[in-house]
């Protein structure tokens, strides 16, 4: 589904990815770890069509990057730290709003299925500001499947959320993993993305360091694999 | 540390020349105009200041571009340059004729369609330069150098045309500012050869500036990579 | 949480038959969110509102708006507050998109750069219209003139409809910038000068009760503005929103 290529990319005269080589297949679960400022988010971001690579070859649901960027979009479900939604509008208008962008045929009855699936949908005529952290972040995801996308990009999506909340994103995540999409999230909590993924994949100064799958290595070794190949 | 181009020590000497040159003409061998004296002579650096100004802007505009049709980082360089050298001239040009303006028309400013388009310009330009020192991510500012360059420049002639509207239809103004009825005379065929030699010198000032100052924005990009390679390494 | 079963096999209504529809849709929703934000919070035309309020009262003060000055001024006094107030309705409009990474929201969606500029220009312009059909009968009552002629309604339109083409670009740009609200009027005004001098002058004339022969040339300035800024921001949005 995801295949990168020797992809750099750089801000200025700094590199932030060089040379990284990456790949997915239909269905698989992969949780990408690394260090602040690996270049995970950047890598992400070029994934999800928001930023460009400045060489290397990025094909996504058999579309190259950056010229086909419309059609990867179509596709793709993200779910970035920060929650993408309108304060001032209800949970149900933020999904509105978002189903009309990309034209969802059953909107009145996809919105009320999602919100069941996160779990808010008593709480859908709510102000999105007014939610806790975790309530936003579930009806990110929310937002990031309702067009049925194959393939979902999360960004460190248990970032600022208590014991409880992560606990119930990771059920969503488990849910949406389990009807057949692609799923890449990056992550820096070893555990979670061990019980989370079917394989972890290490970035560490713009390139791809370790492939592992979670099957063939407890936390414990994992551990030691993440310190032994993210050692500067 | 690399050396100098040749080519570039070449044509700053040529230019400097070229300057000396300039100044014997409008000085001494342009002859006096006969009523306004030697304050005439402002007129000569004067427009080619001008002219630089609009020419650097228009440079900026283009170049912006080429750079938002490419994206290679060595057009911006050239926007960059060239808005900078452009806001220095366009500053000489409104100080210049700020001189002529004092004895001729007997003020120092006046609302004509000219000098505020200039300062207006200036404006938008240094606006330009502001835009820029907000952004930190350099493909960014070179993006956003290059819309601001072009929206700018098109709303020159704009504000020029407005500003003429505005004195056609208000033609009492306090003291006659119009430049062809007060100020006006015609160039004598001497005058004519400092007038045209004047620009092509400031023509040759600038693209000397501009290739110092690209030299410069290159060797100040080769010290930041050495500084992150030296400091990752 | 009510289990739910997902079904993935299933496809979004493709766009191919109706891009216009799709294109046009968006620009909808855009516009409706905006709208439908402001109904909740009433956040931006309030400050809006007050702020041009302030503005007329310090102009009050300031030139003594007496009769015979005021017939003078008026357009001035018009056009400078809508202006003022406008800059703070854009920086609002975009640091919106920006505060939540709604931005990004918006970019990720299967539409063309440019909806997402009509959206955000034709909601702002919105904004604008609504705080201007405010002010005018505030100011017609406060100083006993009306400002009710259809020629000075269509030189608003016109005039906003340029300073919002221009202002929607500049404030996505200027929202990007470490020194955001402070950018957007150094950026703005100096760009926006021809055509808020045609439009005080436009608003003047049918104030006054010009000929229209005198106030055509303004008309024309505004209609020349408005149709090249809509194009150059319709050409160059997307390099401001896109990394």
């Amino acid at each position: 589904m995801i295949k990168v290529r020797r992809l750099v990319k750089t801000f200025g005269p700094k590199p932030v990815l060089r040379g990284l080589d990456f790949q997915v297949g239909q269905g698989e679960f992969v949780a990408l770890l690394g260090p602040n400022g690996a270049g995970k988010t950047t890598f992400l971001r070029i994934l999800a069509t928001l930023s460009r690579p400045k060489m290397g070859e990025v094909i996504v649901a058999g579309h190259h990057l950056p010229a086909e960027a419309a059609a990867v979009r179509r596709r793709l479900g993200v779910v970035s730290h920060q929650p993408l939604l309108y304060g001032d509008l209800s949970a149900e208008q933020n999904l509105r709003f978002y189903s009309w962008m990309y034209g969802v045929g059953d909107l009145e009855q996809r919105i009320d299925e999602v919100l069941h699936l996160v779990g808010l949908y008593p709480r859908r005529r709510d102000l999105v500001r007014e939610f806790s952290r975790g309530m936003q972040q579930r009806l990110a995801i929310a937002r990031a499947i309702l067009h049925r996308p194959d393939i979902l990009l999360f960004d460190e999506p248990h970032t600022g959320l208590d014991q409880e909340a992560a606990a119930m994103l990771d059920q969503v995540l488990r849910e949406i993993a389990s009807a057949g999409r692609t799923v890449v999230m990056t992550s820096h909590d070893i555990s979670r993305a061990a019980d989370l993924a079917d394989r972890v994949d290490i970035l560490s100064r713009g390139v791809i360091t370790a492939s592992e799958s979670t099957d063939a290595l407890d936390p414990i070794q994992l551990t030691e694999l993440y310190r032994s190949v993210t050692r500067v | 540390m690399e050396r100098i181009p040749k080519a570039l020590i070449v044509l700053t000497w040529l230019t400097s020349a070229v300057f000396v040159v300039a100044l014997y003409l409008v000085l001494f061998w342009a002859p006096q105009e006969a009523i306004m004296g030697d304050v005439q002579r402002v007129f000569y650096f004067h427009v080619a200041a001008g002219w630089v100004g609009g020419l650097a802007f228009l440079v900026t505009a283009i170049v912006g571009g080429i750079y938002l049709a490419r994206g290679e980082q060595r057009w911006d360089r050239i926007a960059v340059a060239s808005v900078e050298i452009g806001v220095v001239f366009t500053f000489i040009n409104i100080v210049t004729g700020s001189i002529w303006a004092r004895p001729i028309w007997n003020t120092w400013w006046t609302w004509d369609p000219r000098l505020v388009t200039a300062t207006i310009m200036l404006l938008i330009y240094i606006a330009y330069i502001m835009l820029r020192q907000g952004i930190e991510d350099p493909d960014r500012r070179a993006r956003f150098g290059a819309v601001y360059g072009i929206v700018g420049f098109i709303s020159v002639p704009l504000t020029f045309l407005s500003i003429r509207i505005f004195r056609t239809i208000h033609p009492i103004v306090v003291g006659g500012s119009d430049p062809t009825a007060l100020g006006a005379f015609n160039m004598t065929a001497d005058m004519r050869v400092a007038f045209f030699f004047s620009l092509f010198t400031f023509t040759l000032i600038y693209v000397t500036l501009l290739w110092h100052r690209l030299r410069l924005q290159h060797l100040a990009e080769k010290i930041e990579e050495r500084k992150l390679t030296a400091l990752s390494a | 949480m009510p289990p739910t079963t997902e079904i993935v096999e299933h496809k979004i209504e493709t766009s191919a038959d109706g891009s216009l529809r799709a294109y046009l849709r968006s620009i909808g929703a855009i516009v409706w969110k905006d709208l439908a934000a402001e109904f909740r919070s009433r956040e931006l035309i309030g400050a809006m509102l007050v702020f041009a309020a302030l503005v007329i009262l310090i102009f009050n003060f300031a030139l003594e708006l007496d009769i015979r000055t005021r017939e003078t001024v008026t357009s001035g006094v018009l056009w400078v507050t809508f202006a003022f107030a406008g800059t703070l309705g854009l920086n609002r409009s975009m640091a919106i998109e920006k505060d939540r990474g709604c931005l990004d929201g918006l970019l990720l969606a299967p539409v063309d750069r440019s909806a997402i500029y009509f959206g955000k220009a034709i909601g702002n312009l919105f904004f604008m219209l609504i705080v201007e059909a405010i002010i005018l009968p505030m100011y017609s009552v406060l100083y006993n003139v009306n400002l009710f002629q259809p020629g000075l309604i269509l030189v608003i339109l016109l005039g906003s409809i340029g300073y919002t083409a221009v202002g929607t670009l500049l404030a996505s740009m200027a929202v990007q910038a470490r020194t955001r609200d402070m950018l957007l009027p150094i950026l703005l005004f100096p760009v926006l000068i021809p055509l808020l001098l045609a439009a005080v002058k436009a608003s003047n004339g049918f104030l006054q009760g010009f000929e229209m022969a005198e106030i055509m040339p303004w008309i024309n300035v505004m209609i020349a503005y408005d149709v090249i800024f809509i194009a150059v921001a319709f050409m160059v949005f997307d390099f401001v929103v896109e990394e």
